[in-house]
C-alpha cells in the first residue's frame, strides 16, 4: 500500500509533460526477484518432473527420460515407504492437535496477562526455537536413553508435540498481543460476561492465529527430519525414510508422494489465504 | 481433534469462570483483580509449561549429564563420573569438523543474506499489490520436505544431471567438471535450504519501515542510494541480525546437506554427532559435542535476545 505512495511521490517530482521512462536499472531488482523465485522453486519443478521419469531400474537417476505414469500407478509398491508415510501422518495429526491445545493456552497467557514467570516462559520458547535442532535431538535422545524409555512411535510423538508447542505459542501470542483489548471491554460494557466476551469477541479474533498455529505444527511435524532421525530408533517417518534411501538412490515413488504432499499443502495454504483475505476485506467493508 | 479442543475449552472456561468473579468492579478491586488474573494466567499456562519443561529443560540438563559419563557399552554401560575429559577428547578429535561447520554455515549465511536482502527490499518497497503473491511464491517451495528438496538438488547438481549434463554435452563445461560432492555443493545446499529463515525476518523488518521516511530523506535532497544507506539499511538492522541468527545457528548443526550433497571430505559436526549417537552409541562424547555446539550457539542467541528482546516480532516472524 505504502509502496504506491512512494511511486506517486516520485512521479510528482518529475516535470509532468515529459513522458515517464524508467531507467534500465529500475528493472534489476524485479528481474532478480523473478530469478530468485525460479531458483527457489527449481527443486520442486524437478521433483514433479521426475515423478514422470521413465527409468530402466527401480532407483532414481539424474537423467530424465520422458514420460511415464508408472510411478503414479505404483504409488504403494514399496512397503517401507507406505509404512513411513503412515507413521508420518499418525504422528503429525495428534502432535498438531495436542500442540495447538497446549500452545494456544501458553500464547494466551503470555499475550494477555502479566505474571511472575512470564520472562522465563518466553525464554524457554525462545530457547526451543534458537537451539540448533541437532542439540535438541541429542538432548531428547539422552533423556530417553537415561530413562530407558523404549524408542519409536511414542518418543517421536512426544518430541514433535514439544517443538510444535513453542511455535503455536508464538503464533497465538503475536495474535493476542495485536488484539484491541477495548473490544473485549466494550463487549463487557454491553453486559456480556467475560466468558461470553471471550467466546464472541476474543476467540473469533485470535482464531486465525490458532488455525495458523495448527497448520504450522502439522507441517513442522510432517517435515521434521533431525529430531525424528535421533529419537525414532528403527521407526521411520517419510523424511527419515527418504534420507535412508538417498544413500542408494531414492525410488521415483518418493517424487510422487512429494508432489502429492506439495499440492495438498498448496491447496490448504491457498484456501487459508483466500479465507483470511475475504475476512479481512469483510472486516474492512463493515469497518 | 475433539479431545484437544475439549481440553482447551475446559481450560478456558475454567479460566473465564475465575475471571468473571473478579471482573466486574474495575477500579476499587484492582489488586484483587490482578491476583485473580495471575491465577487465571497460571491456570491456563500450567499444562503447556509443564510439557515445555519436560520436553526442553529436562533433556538439555540430561544431555549435560550424559556428557559427563564414562565407561563403555561393553564394560557394563555408562555411569556418571564428572568425566570432563570427554570435552577435551571431543574437542580435540573434532575441531576440524567444528571449524568446517562454522566456515560452511558462515559462507552460506552470507550468501543467503546477499540473495535475500535485495529480494525482500524490492518486495517490501516496490511490489505494491503483488506483495502478498510474491511473498507466497517465495515460500511455496518450502512446502516440500527439507530432505526431498535436498535430494532434488542432488539430481540438479549431479555430474550428468539437469544443470551440468546439457552444458557438458554442448561443450561449455569440461567433462570432468563437478559440483556434487564438493564443498560448493554443500554450501549452496545450505544456502538454499535456510533461505526462508533469512528472507522472512528481513522482509518483516523492511516491510514495517515507514515508507514516508524514505520520501522525507528524498525531500531533504538525499539521492535514492543515500536514502537507502542512511534510512532503510539502519532501520533493517533488527531484521538483519535476526536473519543472521536464524540462518547461521541451524545451518551450523545441519547434517542433511553435507550427507546428501557432500563427500567424506565435507563432513560437518552434525554428521559426527549423529554417527556417534546413532551408530557408535558413544553417548558421552556425542553429548559433549552437542553441549559444545549448544553453548557456542546459545552465546550468539542470548546476545541477540539481550540486544533485542525475546519478544521481538522480527525473530518470531522469522522463526515461523
Amino acid at each position: 500500500m505504502s509502496a504506491v505512495v512512494v511511486d506517486e511521490a516520485v512521479a510528482v517530482d518529475r516535470p509532468p509533460l515529459r513522458t515517464k521512462r524508467k531507467r534500465w536499472t529500475a528493472y534489476i531488482l524485479p528481474v532478480f526477484t523473478g530469478v530468485m523465485i525460479f531458483y527457489l522453486a527449481s527443486p520442486v519443478f524437478v521433483m514433479i518432473l521426475f515423478s514422470f521419469n521413465k527409468l530402466v531400474g527401480q532407483r532414481q537417476i539424474a537423467k530424465f527420460t520422458c514420460c511415464t505414469l508408472t510411478w503414479w500407478g505404483e504409488l504403494f509398491a514399496i512397503p517401507g515407504l507406505n509404512q513411513a508415510m503412515k507413521t508420518s501422518i499418525l504422528v503429525a495429526i495428534p502432535a498438531a492437535i495436542i500442540a495447538t491445545a497446549l500452545g494456544t493456552t501458553i500464547g494466551l497467557a503470555l499475550g494477555r496477562y502479566s505474571f511472575r514467570g512470564r520472562g522465563p516462559t518466553n525464554f524457554v520458547i525462545f530457547l526451543a526455537i534458537a537451539v540448533p535442532e541437532i542439540v535438541l535431538a541429542s538432548s531428547l535422545l539422552s533423556m530417553f536413553v537415561l530413562a530407558k524409555t523404549p524408542i519409536g512411535y511414542g518418543s517421536i510423538l512426544f518430541s514433535h508435540i514439544g517443538f510444535s508447542i513453542a511455535f503455536v505459542a508464538i503464533t497465538v501470542r503475536a495474535r493476542v498481543q495485536g488484539l484491541d483489548r477495548s473490544l473485549e471491554n466494550a463487549a463487557q460494557d454491553l453486559f456480556a460476561t467475560p466468558f461470553r466476551a471471550f467466546m464472541k469477541v476474543t476467540l473469533p479474533l485470535i482464531l486465525p492465529g490458532i488455525v495458523a498455529g495448527f497448520l504450522l505444527a502439522f507441517v513442522l511435524s510432517l517435515d521434521d527430519f533431525v529430531i525424528t532421525n535421533f529419537v525414532g530408533g528403527s521407526v521411520n517417518t517419510f523424511p527419515t525414510w527418504v534420507f535412508g534411501a538417498s544413500r542408494i538412490g531414492v525410488p521415483p515413488q518418493v517424487n510422487v508422494w512429494g508432489t502429492i504432499l506439495f499440492v495438498t499443502g498448496l491447496t490448504v495454504a491457498g484456501a487459508n489465504l483466500i479465507g483470511s483475505f475475504r475476512s479481512s476485506r469483510k472486516a474492512a467493508d463493515s469497518g | 481433534m475433539a479431545n484437544g479442543e475439549r481440553d482447551l475449552e475446559a481450560t478456558l472456561a475454567a479460566a473465564m469462570a475465575t475471571d468473571r468473579e473478579g471482573g466486574a468492579p474495575p477500579k476499587r478491586a484492582d489488586q484483587f483483580l490482578a491476583r485473580r488474573q495471575r491465577r487465571v494466567a497460571y491456570g491456563i499456562l500450567g499444562p503447556g509449561a509443564i510439557y515445555l519443561v519436560i520436553a526442553f529443560i529436562v533433556p538439555l540438563i540430561l544431555v549435560v549429564y550424559t556428557s559427563l559419563q564414562s565407561g563403555g557399552l561393553l564394560s557394563g554401560g555408562y555411569s556418571f563420573t564428572w568425566a570432563f575429559d570427554n570435552y577435551a577428547d571431543a574437542f580435540s578429535s573434532s575441531k576440524t569438523f567444528f571449524a568446517r561447520s562454522l566456515l560452511y554455515s558462515g559462507l552460506a549465511t552470507l550468501l543467503a543474506i546477499l540473495l535475500a536482502f535485495p529480494m525482500a527490499y524490492w518486495i517490501a518497497f516496490y511490489a505494491g499489490k503483488w506483495k502478498s503473491t510474491l511473498f507466497f511464491l517465495i515460500l511455496v517451495p518450502f512446502f516440500v520436505s527439507f530432505v526431498i528438496r535436498t535430494v532434488q538438488w542432488n539430481f540438479i547438481l549431479a555430474d550428468d544431471g539437469l544443470l551440468f549434463g546439457p552444458l557438458k554435452s554442448i561443450g561449455l563445461l569440461p567433462e570432468d567438471f563437478r559440483v556434487l560432492a564438493t564443498p560448493v555443493a554443500v554450501v549452496s545446499g545450505i544456502t538454499y535450504n535456510f533461505l526462508p529463515f533469512t528472507f522472512l525476518p528481513l522482509f518483516v523488518a523492511l516491510d514495517r519501515i515507514d515508507k514516508r521516511l524514505v520520501e522525507a530523506a528524498k525531500d531533504l535532497y538525499a539521492s535514492r542510494f543515500q536514502a537507502f544507506l542512511k534510512v532503510v539499511l539502519p532501520l533493517s538492522f533488527p531484521g538483519l541480525f535476526a536473519a543472521l541468527i536464524l540462518t547461521f545457528v541451524p545451518a551450523t548443526g545441519d547434517y542433511v546437506n553435507s550427507t546428501v550433497l557432500g563427500s567424506n571430505r565435507t563432513t560437518m559436526i552434525g554428521q559426527i554427532i549423529q554417527t556417534k549417537f546413532l551408530r557408535q552409541a558413544d553417548y558421552p562424547e556425542a553429548a559433549a559435542l552437542s553441549v559444545i555446539l549448544m553453548i557456542g550457539m546459545l552465546v550468539i542467541a542470548v546476545a541477540y535476545a539481550k540486544a533485542l528482546g525475546t519478544e521481538d516480532s522480527t525473530l518470531a516472524a522469522g522463526a515461523l
